[in-house]
């Protein structure tokens, strides 16, 4: 018996027990103090954010003045953001001008549209092509008549009186419903064989996306007038919501062609195939793939849009932005060393809730139908 | 079932409403008439408004003076001025705010949309934080809060912030020492331009050696030796000299260096900060278009980091970024014209306000406007398609 084979007689050394790859430490090591370089730019940071945070706490909590506070508590020299200042104006910065009595019509519109928006945007909830027809036709004729007034007994109020989120709601609302379809119309004429119609839809296309939406405004604020005949008067609203709707949809034709070309050429010829005329294989097969390949970018667009309300105060309309400079400007019973601060921080935070709320589903949807190419 | 009867086969014709070719013409026909007849209208209303108020039409009026005052200008400007020189002094504003806010944005935007990918949790949340809060909130409101909140709640004059390098900002804008050239400093620009034409040449001459013999020489360290050196040497050898105006407060306001409203200060930093978070973006998703390949097969070919990132990484993520890069910087031109809006004199306040509003000339205003941003977006647009031509990926 010669002894070729081998077998360990006595036990492997322990190896050391695995560096932590979890916990709060390791973490740390691998997120904060990875190499050198990320430890200096952490404390670098930390410094930063110890010096940033406790006045901005300050300001916005710590030292603010909350509803209920007066305007001597604002004008205490320690005093951070003037809450009771924009509790107090509230309503001007939602209503603007419109009549005190008559709140309950636009708070009734308000109510109405968060009634069908909701369902629309939830994907579990059926009966979703009723819901989308009882928004985009029957909502706006009946937000317009409570709006407005002068029939049913509803009492006139004139578009000058109305202001504050209310317009830059309603503007940035009508524009992208119109501009929806416009865009896609005008999407298909680019593309289109034809080369009337396709000449005809780039030039209107490429000109409004090379100016800026102020000259878009003010031309729809100067020219609009003039071109219309004599003797009828435009509304200034009706003038910015012209203005407004034609700048995005140029855009939203822009996004929508993207999704066009991104559709392989086998998909038109096969519709073709199938013996579907022009608009049957745009709207069965092409439209509902492009548009789906472009939710971010009309997303993106509408984003842009509801920002750009905030120029429709260049061409003297009451918005959000409008009803808060007037009051910084004018509401001397307020007056204090941080109002103009709060005011335009709090019509910042109002936009930028609304803004991001829009980007944030706009990332949900484009999961949800991200279908075919999942991995 | 006549053509069976003659015996003889043609190709089956559509009727002729279903003859695409026809159709086809029907409807540009259909739709030509309707937009000429559209503009012919509007045409016929204009006429007959503008004809009822007795205004008068044409350009005529670039040729008048203006008689209104402009609050910044970089070429002398007077009441006696006519309308053609407050055109070129708004379109001047225009650019000098868009290059100044595209210099800087370009800077901060690549610094935050690289932060932004980094792996350390605090650099790359606070990017983050950045990026969604600017860009979610619209620009002229970001610009009321700089020049309404921010700069007019400066010290008075008397009081002002001092800056260093003798800057002074307070309630009437930022006060800089104004640097004066000696008659000297022409050479110093020769000197730099015979330096940048130096480094052309040295750089064709590195690329042809790198492409015959493989050897590479370090280009980017001797261009900028070459660049300082000959012009620190032409400067000391030409004795030119720069002297500083310094801004010195006087009894009611500084005099002297050069002074910076505060309209062109708000506007030029808030279209900084809002167009810095796109280019951000821009930057990250173009740095993230490189695929992860790349790096593993330039490592595996055994280029260093440094090599890696230049030769392999940057250009491909470069060809993803710099398209909508330049629509940013146009967008930041058009952008330029919310100045309107807080008052610094570009090109949409002084052409399409003022002047508008005096001559009431509304169409050959806006006319002029509008076609100078398009001239602005027709060229951005014309170098993209030849540098997308140029840098194509080429397939077989």
């Amino acid at each position: 018996m010669t002894d070729i084979g081998f077998v360990r007689s006595e036990m492997v050394e322990a190896r050391p027990a695995p560096v932590r790859t979890s916990g709060a430490v390791a973490w740390m090591k691998k997120n904060l103090f990875a190499t050198p370089l990320d430890s200096v730019l952490t404390v670098f940071g930390v410094a930063f954010l110890l010096w940033v945070v406790p006045p901005l706490y300050g300001f916005f909590f710590g030292n603010a003045v909350w509803a209920g506070g007066t305007v001597e508590d604002c004008r205490v020299e320690t005093a951070g953001a003037c809450w009771a200042y924009i509790a107090a104006e509230m309503e001007f910065f939602i209503y603007g001008f419109y009549p005190a009595q008559e709140f309950w019509r636009p708070n009734l519109v308000f109510a109405l549209g968060a009634l069908l928006l909701a369902p629309l945007l939830i994907p579990k909830v059926p009966y979703k092509r009723l819901n989308a027809v009882l928004l985009l036709i029957a909502y706006p004729v009946v937000s317009y008549i409570l709006l407005a007034g002068g029939m049913f007994g509803l009492r006139v109020v004139p578009t000058e009186q109305w202001g504050g989120l209310l317009v830059t709601l309603i503007i940035s609302v009508v524009g992208i419903t119109l501009s929806f379809p416009i865009g896609i119309v005008l999407a298909l004429g680019r593309q289109s064989s034809l080369p009337i119609i396709k000449t005809a839809c780039v030039m209107f296309i490429e000109l409004i996306r090379a100016v800026p939406l102020i000259t878009i405004l003010f031309m729809a604020s100067v020219m609009l007038p003039l071109f219309m005949p004599q003797g009828t008067t435009v509304d200034k609203f009706l003038r910015a919501l012209v203005g407004v709707t034609l700048f995005t949809s140029a855009y939203v034709a822009e996004v929508v062609r993207g999704g066009l070309q991104a559709i392989p050429r086998g998909q038109y010829e096969a519709a073709a195939a199938l013996g579907l005329g022009y608009w049957r294989r745009m709207w069965f097969i092409i439209l509902p793939q492009a548009l789906k390949h472009v939710i971010p970018g009309i997303v993106n667009n509408f984003i842009a849009l509801f920002k750009d309300t905030s120029l429709v105060y260049i061409v003297g309309m009451r918005d959000l932005l409008e009803a808060v400079k007037t009051k910084n400007d004018s509401a001397i019973e307020w007056q204090s060393a941080n109002m103009a601060t709060t005011g335009y921080l709090f019509a910042g935070m109002v936009f930028w809730v609304f803004c991001f709320g829009m980007s944030r589903y706009s990332i949900f949807m484009e999961r949800r139908l991200n279908t075919g190419y999942k991995r | 079932m006549t053509t069976l009867d003659t015996g003889q086969q043609t190709a089956p014709r559509a009727s002729f409403f279903n003859d695409p070719v026809i159709r086809g013409v029907i409807y540009q026909v259909v739709v030509a008439a309707l937009i000429i007849s559209f503009i012919l209208w509007i045409i016929g209303n204009t006429a007959a408004n503008l004809a009822a108020q007795n205004k008068t039409t044409g350009f005529d009026f670039l040729w008048r003076t203006a008689g209104f005052d402009i609050s910044f200008s970089l070429l002398p400007w007077s009441r006696a001025s006519y309308y053609w020189e407050a055109f070129l002094v708004g379109l001047l504003n225009t650019v000098l705010v868009a290059v100044v806010g595209i210099f800087f944005a370009t800077i901060l935007g690549f610094t935050i949309g690289i932060a932004r990918l980094s792996t350390n949790f605090i650099v790359s949340s606070l990017a983050t934080i950045y990026i969604e809060v600017i860009r979610n909130i619209p620009l002229l409101l970001q610009l009321f809060f700089w020049y309404f909140a921010v700069l007019k709640a400066m010290p008075a004059v008397r009081n002002s912030f001092e800056l260093p390098f003798d800057s002074f900002i307070n309630q009437r804008g930022i006060m800089i020492p104004r640097p004066i050239p000696d008659e000297q400093f022409g050479f110093v620009w020769l000197g730099l331009a015979l330096a940048v034409i130096g480094v052309v040449v040295l750089r064709y001459w590195a690329k042809k050696r790198l492409e015959a013999t493989g050897q590479r020489f370090p280009v980017f360290l001797t261009s900028v030796a070459i660049l300082f050196g000959v012009t620190a040497f032409v400067f000391w050898i030409s004795g030119a000299s720069v002297a500083f105006e310094i801004p010195v407060l006087e009894r009611f306001n500084f005099r002297g260096g050069l002074q910076l409203p505060p309209e062109f200060v708000a506007l030029a930093f808030g279209l900084t900060i809002y167009t810095a978070a796109f280019i951000a973006e821009t930057v990250r998703a173009g740095i993230q278009a490189v695929n992860h390949g790349q790096t593993e097969a330039a490592a595996s070919l055994g280029l260093k980091d440094a090599d890696r990132l230049r030769l392999v990484i940057v250009p491909q993520a470069m060809r993803v970024i710099i398209p909508p890069l330049t629509s940013q910087y146009l967008n930041l031109t058009k952008n330029s014209s919310l100045g309107a809006a807080i008052g610094y004199p570009e090109l949409v306040n002084v052409f399409a306000g003022t002047s508008l509003n005096q001559t009431g000339r509304a169409i050959e205003c806006i006319a002029i406007v509008m076609l100078v941003y398009l001239t602005f977006s027709l060229l951005t647009s014309a170098i993209m398609n030849w540098y997308n031509a140029r840098v194509k990926l080429v397939e077989r």
